[in-house]
């Protein structure tokens, strides 16, 4: 076993274009993307929220969304599993071991990065901005639409880490997916597979198309967000 | 002159202004009345409290004592603020300079349909149409000036609170900034600016107000207290021996 078998595992698997394994990686990019768009969404104006609002408690928000972010991802499974189980509170929903369990799993795990970097980010921004949109009468939540626009090349970094986190984690979409071939298996669930069973080069191969496209995804986005903040200063 | 379209705010009357932070005095008793038109420099050494009065005049701070009252109901007229700050250093949005004054007309809920004839008209009141799709972040410091003063224009402000809107510029900036202060003085818009540059206040403004640590000595006008400031202090603000 070696790297250079590896790399050829991994190029036959892509040359190949073999069903089963652009089904995974389908899979893995639409529940990943799935959940950081849901947690951007839920996230960035919480976010904004807590930059912008006082409120008592409001630093215990602060630290405990910070310890969050570092949740560990079976723990979050764990969560999620037993909300969703036939036995929990949204049992009947029959979501367990299907892809939306796994897009909810993600979606707690990337949550807490996105609100604690958009809060950090916008209390940032605002105490620049602060007077020229109090002068304009955009006070609270009524400059959250201008600070997010003006954050949004630092909030796509934001979205990277989330992304990150969400791509590389097994934990979660192991218990909450179940790993079912052709149906919940993804990249990191199925490298943790192939590794047990002992096919290396497969789990080698795995990793390095889970790498190269977690590689152009960033590049895109670091590219695209580096040009739009040159242009914009 | 133009005449406004609307009932004025002015005059806006401060009576018996008072703040203090942490204990500290930093404006006592200020009273005075802005009437409508012309400019009026706030001038006082370093920590007089000039900036202070302005913010209070311009609604970001509440006075902690005494009250504003404005012609109108809160300087509103038909819903919209009609007074408007531009500050030493001038927030620039991450945007175009168009829409950073597009941004500031959606805000005071400018009309939707006049909104982009209303940014290009205060880019061409002060020639700045060659920078308005340039980012505005990466003018030069004149230029944003520039840009914060037309932004503030498009808004249609009777007032204008400038807070030493030149301190940070060089010679040649600090020129086009007063041509374009003398241009709004020509369009009937009253300007309310503190700074800390005689020769500036001298040039431009027609009446004067000076503080010292927080209270207002002298309110007349501008020719009047530079030949001869009423108080001691005055006279040793104008010699250059008064310096906080």
């Amino acid at each position: 076993m070696d790297i250079g078998s590896a790399f050829l595992a991994a190029i036959t698997l892509i040359i190949n274009f073999d069903p089963q394994f652009l089904g995974i990686i389908a899979l893995s990019l639409q529940v990943t993307l799935l959940a950081v768009l849901l947690a951007a969404l839920l996230g960035m104006p919480l976010g904004a929220l807590l930059a912008l609002k006082r409120f008592p408690g409001r630093s215990l928000v602060i630290v405990v969304i910070n310890t969050l972010m570092g949740l560990p991802p079976v723990v979050a499974g764990l969560l999620i599993f037993l909300l969703l189980s036939r036995s929990g509170p949204l049992g009947n929903l029959g979501l367990l071991f299907t892809p939306t369990a796994m897009v909810i799993a993600q979606t707690l795990l990337v949550l807490p990065i996105v609100i604690a970097l958009t809060r950090q980010i916008i209390e940032t921004l605002w105490s620049e901005y602060q007077e020229h949109l109090m002068s304009l009468g955009q006070t609270g939540i009524k400059a959250i639409p201008t600070l997010l626009w003006d954050g949004r090349f630092s909030l796509t970094t934001a979205l990277l880490a989330g992304f990150g986190r969400a791509s590389a984690e097994v934990g979660a979409v192991l218990i909450v997916g179940g790993n079912i071939a052709g149906y919940t298996r993804m990249m990191t669930t199925a490298i943790a597979l192939e590794t047990s069973k002992g096919d290396l080069p497969l789990a080698l191969g795995l990793g390095i198309v889970l790498i190269g496209l977690t590689l152009c995804i960033n590049a895109a986005i670091y590219a695209a967000s580096r040009l739009g903040a040159n242009q914009a200063g | 002159m133009t005449m406004p379209d609307h009932a004025s705010i002015l005059p806006l009357m401060v009576e018996g202004i008072s703040f203090a932070a942490q204990g500290k005095a930093l404006l006592a008793d200020v009273s005075f009345t802005l009437q409508c038109g012309g400019i009026t420099a706030v001038i006082g050494p370093n920590g007089a409290g000039k900036s202070l009065l302005l913010r209070i005049c311009h609604g970001l701070l509440p006075p902690g004592e005494g009250r504003l009252r404005w012609a109108t109901p809160e300087g509103l007229v038909e819903g919209r603020k009609r007074h408007a700050m531009v500050f030493q250093r001038p927030v620039m949005l991450r945007r175009s300079s168009r829409a950073n004054i597009s941004h500031a007309l959606v805000a005071a809920h400018w009309p939707r349909d006049d909104r982009a004839a209303r940014a290009d008209a205060a880019l061409d009141r002060f020639g700045l149409q060659e920078l308005a799709e340039r980012p505005a972040r990466l003018l030069s410091g004149g230029e944003q000036q520039r840009l914060a003063i037309a932004r503030a224009w498009a808004l249609a402000p009777d007032v204008i609170f400038l807070d030493e809107p030149c301190s940070q510029l060089d010679p040649g900036a600090t020129r086009q900034i007063e041509a374009m202060l003398s241009e709004l003085e020509r369009d009937g818009v009253t300007l309310l600016m503190a700074t800390h540059d005689l020769p500036q206040a001298l040039r431009l403004a027609k009446n004067l107000l000076f503080l010292h640590r927080g209270h207002l000595l002298e309110n007349r006008p501008a020719q009047a207290f530079f030949a001869a400031p009423e108080t001691a202090e005055g006279r040793a603000f104008i010699a250059g021996e008064l310096l906080w």
